[in-house]
């Protein structure tokens, strides 16, 4: 057993109201340089719709990820094979026009233009080349967009419904949509770091994160082609890589990463999860259907002894075994079972969870809401407006059960908490329901208290990092004083 | 020689005695120094997220073709006698000078591609510096003169392998011999003038992304982890 420690994450679907101001927190501290103008490490998109970079889900077109060979785990498109060949044109690539090209507007021309008879516009220019633009595409240009023939119908996710269930969805009474914010997963069996040619990208030893070394990076873009959710994203100006850090200064400093800390729907969970780096290969070669619960037995129970003193004997701090006893993620992923991986069937085993959509599911049905009870006092879930395979393709790699077992459980919980708060429903009928959903009345309030009182230390529990000690072990802090501290010895100038 | 030495012979000097000399000692010095003190500036600089179509057909014609035809030149420095003794049948003489050839005008092709590319393409232009346009006219200098030779000077691996490669070994070993190259024709003295330049210019520029071919990636293990502490110390500092 190799316990190491992970800062993880949840996002629960249910409350986001798909604001963007993670996105517009992120982009205002990490990405507003040139080149990075197009880059959204955090960004919002709507389901069923095509996303950012256009279809990215769609490993036809890009060859992200892993793939299981006879037994042996590959990368789609940046094998160490593939890359002598595709070192010099990647044909999986994706370039500016599958994200969209990054704009301005020319407020001089508000001031500037001749007087006449209509209003002076602001005209669109490129933040490429400076040059007047029409505007084709941007980064959440299928925002609400449910239903569009040209975003929702190319969702890659529909693939798994069938011609009815798709027309079904399609039909202007029934059309139903959720946020689905991304950021990095910072994976455990990350193909970006995998494809990497330089050896540039890593996975920081002490909580996980998933870094590119700027110096050392050379821009072979195979982390670009490799990372199956697109989540790492090429500087055009500087010629080097760049992804989302999950605001590592911050956490180090005990403060949740900025698209967190600014999330308005308070949907996010920051934690420490404990795992067994030994099983990694193991996990990531399971089939399909296995793989959600292959994923969470690695996950190791932080209250176990042995788990607590392997981890000490791998130098994790006490304090970090404490926030992971603390953590949000843990209940979320492990003790609950209600938060499940993004298209785990990529194999790259992401430590970001979501917590997938209850009303999308529940509000349909002839126009009529909750009261539409099965035999087993659920709602029948495959009449739902939301079709199940397309949170199963989404969230279990094919795999509906637990999809089913997710949605009964949140669908349980509101049931019992309407029987406390508001009585009109039984509470029998509550507690059977809790019964038939796997949840106990404690765990059900414990999930009422971590999803709707949540305050934002619950939901972030960030171990200290203690790089106060780290660094001094690494350099004398007293020899940069009044010098040029620990950061860019040079310019970070594009070379020629 | 310097008794009755005109002004070509001076040029001659200039050319093959003393500008290679230049071009080395620029080379070593610039490369090392912009490694260890710029190092953030090595990269490949790839365009091909601003413009995805012509890139193909400029950049992979011309890589393998040049690759190809700088394999072949160390080849014939290398082992110019193994060169001659190959050459010696007249149909693999054949076969070398028309791989050589094609691999000429892959690069040559490639090149004109990469030309048309950043000037015609808005956003691969914003991207394209002086010193891009400077390396691209080389390259195509150097291409052309190449090919020129490899035209009318047929039969080149032969008399590349019996005079150009002693010379350069003369040069290595700090003797420069120039009466080998002497009596070379003009598009042949041209090519070696122009692969002194690059050479010169080489640290400069983007051609520095050769130096940092990621062959270490072949053999490395996939994952990366790298800790920031020393696990076991911290923990012993902590119990005391």
């Amino acid at each position: 057993m190799d316990v190491r420690s992970q800062i993880s994450m949840v996002f629960h679907l249910d409350k986001c109201i798909g604001c963007h101001t993670c996105s517009i927190a992120c982009k205002n501290i990490w990405t507003d340089r040139k080149g990075t103008e197009y880059m959204w490490w955090n960004n919002v998109e709507t389901k069923p719709g095509t996303g950012y970079p256009t279809k990215w889900e769609d490993q036809e077109k890009y060859k992200g990820g892993w793939e299981n060979v006879k037994g042996k785990l590959k990368l789609r498109s940046t094998g160490k094979a593939k890359i002598i060949f595709n070192i010099f044109h990647n044909p999986h690539m994706p370039s500016m026009n599958d994200y969209y090209e990054p704009w301005t507007y020319k407020y001089e021309t508000l001031f500037n233009a001749p007087e006449g008879t209509d209003q002076p516009t602001a005209l669109p220019i490129s933040m490429v080349t400076g040059k007047y633009m029409d505007i084709e595409a941007g980064p959440n240009w299928d925002d609400d967009l449910s239903g569009s023939p040209i975003y929702a119908e190319n969702d890659p996710n529909l693939s798994a419904l069938t011609p009815e269930q798709k027309s079904q969805l399609f039909a202007i009474q029934r059309l139903v949509f959720f946020y689905f914010p991304r950021i990095c997963n910072h994976c455990l069996n990350p193909a970006c770091v995998a494809s990497c040619p330089s050896g540039a990208l890593y996975k920081r030893g002490e909580d996980g994160i998933v870094l590119i070394d700027q110096e050392r990076c050379r821009g072979w873009r195979s982390c670009v082609a490799a990372c199956p959710y697109k989540k790492s994203y090429y500087n055009w100006s500087t010629g080097k890589s760049e992804k989302c850090i999950l605001c590592f200064p911050r956490i180090e400093s005990g403060q949740a990463p900025a698209c967190f800390h600014s999330c308005v729907g308070r949907i996010r969970y920051l934690g420490v999860l404990l795992y067994d780096a030994d099983k990694i290969e193991e996990v990531a070669k399971k089939s399909d259907t296995e793989l959600v619960e292959a994923q969470r037995s690695m996950i190791l129970d932080p209250f176990d002894p042995e788990v607590i003193q392997a981890a000490l004997e791998n130098g994790i701090h006490e304090q970090v075994i404490t926030a992971a006893q603390n953590s949000p993620v843990y209940k979320f992923v492990k003790i609950w079972k209600i938060a499940l991986p993004p298209h785990i069937e990529f194999r790259t085993l992401p430590m970001l969870f979501y917590v997938p959509p209850l009303l999308p599911v529940m509000s349909s049905f002839n126009g009529e809401t909750i009261k539409n009870m099965g035999e087993d006092f659920f709602p029948d879930f495959d009449k739902a407006r939301a079709p199940i395979e397309f949170f199963g393709k989404l969230f279990a790699a094919g795999n509906n059960s637990k999809i089913r077992y997710v949605l009964k459980k949140q669908m349980a919980v509101r049931t019992y908490r309407r029987a406390v708060t508001v009585g009109d429903i039984e509470m029998d009928l509550a507690k059977k329901m809790l019964l038939e959903a796997d949840c106990s009345v404690e765990e059900a309030e414990a999930i009422y208290k971590l999803t709707s009182l949540c305050t934002f230390n619950d939901r972030f529990v960030i171990p200290p990092a203690h790089r106060e000690e780290a660094i001094e072990m690494l350099r004398d802090p007293l020899e940069y004083k009044q010098s040029v501290g620990f950061g860019f010895k040079e310019e970070p100038k594009r070379g020629s | 020689m310097m008794q009755n030495a005109t002004l070509f012979d001076y040029f001659n000097l200039f050319w093959f005695a003393i500008l290679p000399y230049i071009a080395l000692f620029t080379f070593f010095l610039i490369t090392i120094q912009r490694y260890t003190r710029t190092g953030y500036s090595y990269s490949s600089l790839s365009s091909q997220f601003l413009e995805n179509k012509i890139h193909f057909w400029g950049l992979v014609p011309f890589h393998y073709g040049i690759i190809l035809i700088l394999i072949g030149h160390f080849i014939g420095f290398l082992i110019p006698k193994q060169v001659l003794i190959w050459n010696s049948n007249p149909l693999r003489l054949y076969v070398i000078e028309v791989t050589a050839f094609i691999g000429g005008l892959f690069t040559l092709i490639g090149l004109v591609n990469i030309f048309i590319r950043r000037l015609t393409d808005a956003r691969a232009k914003v991207v394209t510096s002086n010193i891009d346009w400077i390396v691209l006219s080389i390259l195509l200098f150097q291409i052309v003169t190449g090919l020129l030779v490899a035209v009318f000077n047929s039969w080149g691996t032969q008399w590349f392998a019996a005079s150009v490669a002693p010379y350069l070994w003369s040069v290595l070993k700090f003797n420069p011999n120039i009466a080998f190259v002497t009596p070379l024709p003009l598009t042949a003295k041209l090519h070696i003038i122009g692969a002194y330049t690059i050479i010169l210019l080489f640290p400069f520029t983007r051609l520095v992304h050769l130096l940092v071919i990621p062959n270490p990636y072949l053999w490395r293990k996939p994952q990366l982890v790298r800790w920031y502490w020393n696990r076991k110390k911290i923990r012993t500092q902590r119990s005391i």
